[in-house]
């Protein structure tokens, strides 16, 4: 996948996680924190979907990676290269 | 011959989940959904653990613990289990205080309390913004020397009467005292603060009827009567499991059973480490509740303007200690009017009056000494009901009592624990599977992973850490 296509996915997970907000400006550098209502419980669903969906791992020493969509899209870009895109 | 309530079961599974509380429940249904082949072991004949309810001759349908959860509940029913379970949670909107300090209405919420602290409290919008914002920031892995006394005195120093407001009814929640970290408190205020107190519609009997037909279409076998008796480990890992008297093999366990039950009844000592050992030996279990249910007649109905959720003292001032004494001051009354159960035509209305209480003062009481102390709380709750709810006496039709003794028998927690272990629990709970590989624990512990929404939130954070291991 590519950061595009990885980017796009993050934002289909974050769609059925918080189906309330609104996504299209979100600021990639900004954390998503401040940008949306995030709690640790829906860091974590990120995480399961990930596994879910791309059999990604990301184990709990790295979830301070997931802080905002750049820093989320950079720390999978290695490990989701070889997987295709849907 | 004795049913056999193991018939058709299978040789081997990839989890077996021991206990159906909230915690154990989840797990099962998020493994489960994940593909996984998993086995539900409880040993009472109902599923539920501590989010139970029992029925009475004429009608009558108490709830032991729907008295209130946060918002936070909705999301989780949504995730983890369906939306037809989610769209039940309703808010409870009249919460209601009155001690010898003051007396007021509330919905709960952080613009009511705001609201409240500078009209009828006097403190500075300022100071209360500063609370609210420090209690929320808190994470389980800050500072865990500063208490919650210490948390109050800080921003309002010598306040009893705020710190009542906002302690007691956590205290009743979860059994915390001012002593517990402060992080324990600022975790669990800021989830029931953000958007106040909710309710399932529909009770506890419905909540865990749908939550146990999602688990059978999610593939899980559940098995009621089943008390798994022993933990099976082999060169470090998860082996099977012992229940009525046969071996079932596992890839991996989720205990939902007490922490302390699950390591030294059912894996067993020899199996640990000796530090390990050390620390959950040291780990408190928190205190447990007294209870007293309370019935109208049929024709009879309570004034919705009584409220939903009453916290109530003639204690002169608020001391966590004093919350836990025989000699009880402080209730917490939960008004359960028809629309509980809106699909029961009967159209009762119930009180459940509650209290936290000691183990030692129920435990070792002979059985004469024993039932009579139960019908003293029983007779000192309708006097103090009486202000709530005139002529209680002669209104109540239906009472019955359930002290620590009960919480014990029903659950098997050590001491009729009611809300698991103190903030220690935790750690020694997530460290079992560095123990021994593919058993893990899930269940209230720590303070924060209790109530409602804290075994179902920590039944997630397991069954993620189940599913890493399997995948594997
Ligand atoms: C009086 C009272 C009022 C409460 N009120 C509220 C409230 O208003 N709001 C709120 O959010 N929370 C409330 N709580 C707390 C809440 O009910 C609990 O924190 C929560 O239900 C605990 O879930 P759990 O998953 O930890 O397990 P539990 O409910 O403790 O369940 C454990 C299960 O494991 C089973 N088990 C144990 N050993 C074995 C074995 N060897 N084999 C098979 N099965 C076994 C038990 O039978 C039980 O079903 C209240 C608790 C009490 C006691």
């Amino acid at each position: 996948m590519t950061s595009a296509e990885i980017r796009a996915a993050i934002i289909d997970i974050l769609e059925t996680i918080a189906p309330d907000e609104d996504l299209t400006n979100l600021d990639d550098a900004k954390e998503f924190r401040d940008q949306m209502e995030l709690d640790s419980m829906d860091f974590l669903d990120i995480v399961m979907e990930l596994r879910k969906r791309y059999r990604v791992q990301v184990p709990e020493e790295d979830y301070e990676n997931l802080v905002s969509m750049a820093s989320t899209v950079s720390y999978l870009e290695p490990k989701m290269v070889d997987i295709p895109a849907e | 011959m004795p049913r056999d309530f193991l018939k058709d079961v299978k040789d081997k599974y990839d989890v077996i989940v021991i206990g159906s509380g909230l915690a154990g429940l989840t797990s099962a249904n998020i493994l489960g959904r994940a593909g996984y082949d998993v086995l539900l072991l409880e040993q009472h004949y109902k599923l539920g653990g501590m989010a139970t309810w029992f029925k009475r001759p004429k009608g009558h349908i108490f709830d032991i613990s729907l008295h209130g959860f946060p918002y936070g509940m909705l999301k989780s029913c949504r995730r983890y289990w369906n939306q037809e379970i989610a769209d039940r949670i309703v808010p409870l909107r009249g919460i209601l205080f009155d001690n010898p300090q003051f007396t007021l209405k509330t919905t709960y919420d952080r613009a009511s309390f705001t609201d409240l602290l500078q009209s009828k409290f006097g403190v500075a919008e300022a100071t209360i913004k500063e609370f609210f914002d420090t209690a929320r920031g808190m994470n389980f892995y800050d500072d865990q020397n500063l208490t919650t006394k210490e948390l109050f005195e800080r921003f309002f120093p010598g306040r009893n009467d705020i710190t009542r407001l906002l302690m007691e009814p956590i205290t009743y929640a979860n059994g915390s005292t001012l002593e517990d970290p402060a992080i324990t408190y600022g975790i669990v205020f800021s989830n029931f603060m953000s958007k106040g107190v909710y309710t399932f519609q529909g009770g506890t009997d419905l909540m865990i009827g749908l939550m146990k037909d999602e688990l059978e279409a999610n593939g899980v076998d559940i098995r009621i009567n089943c008390s798994a008796e022993k933990i099976n480990t082999e060169h470090g890992k998860v082996k099977s499991v012992t229940v009525n008297d046969r071996d079932i093999q596992c890839r991996s366990v989720v205990s939902n059973a007490n922490l302390l039950t699950t390591i030294f009844k059912m894996v067993g000592e020899e199996q640990f480490d000796k530090d390990y050992l050390e620390d959950a030996k040291a780990v408190r279990v928190n205190n447990s509740s007294t209870q007293v249910y309370m019935a109208l007649g049929p024709e009879d109905h309570i004034d919705r303007d009584t409220g939903d959720l009453l916290f109530t003292s003639t204690a002169e001032r608020f001391e966590t200690n004093r919350l836990l004494s025989r000699d009880i001051t402080s209730r917490t009354f939960s008004v359960y009017y028809p629309d509980t159960r809106p699909h029961d035509q009967r159209e009762r209305h119930l009180i459940v009056s509650s209290t936290n209480a000691r183990w030692e003062d129920w435990g070792n009481l002979d059985n004469e000494a024993y039932e009579a102390s139960k019908q003293d709380l029983i007779e000192t709750t309708l006097d103090a009901l009486e202000k709530y709810l005139p002529n209680a006496r002669e209104r109540v039709v239906y009472t019955e009592a359930a002290t620590p003794r009960t919480f014990y028998h029903y659950t098997r927690h050590h001491e009729g624990a009611s809300f698991g272990t103190k903030f220690e629990g935790l750690p020694v709970s997530q460290a079992l599977p560095s123990q021994i590989t593919g058993l893990y624990h899930a269940g209230s512990v720590g303070i924060i992973m209790s109530g409602w929404l804290g075994a179902i939130n920590y039944g997630v954070i397991v069954s993620n850490e189940v599913d890493q291991l399997l995948m594997q």
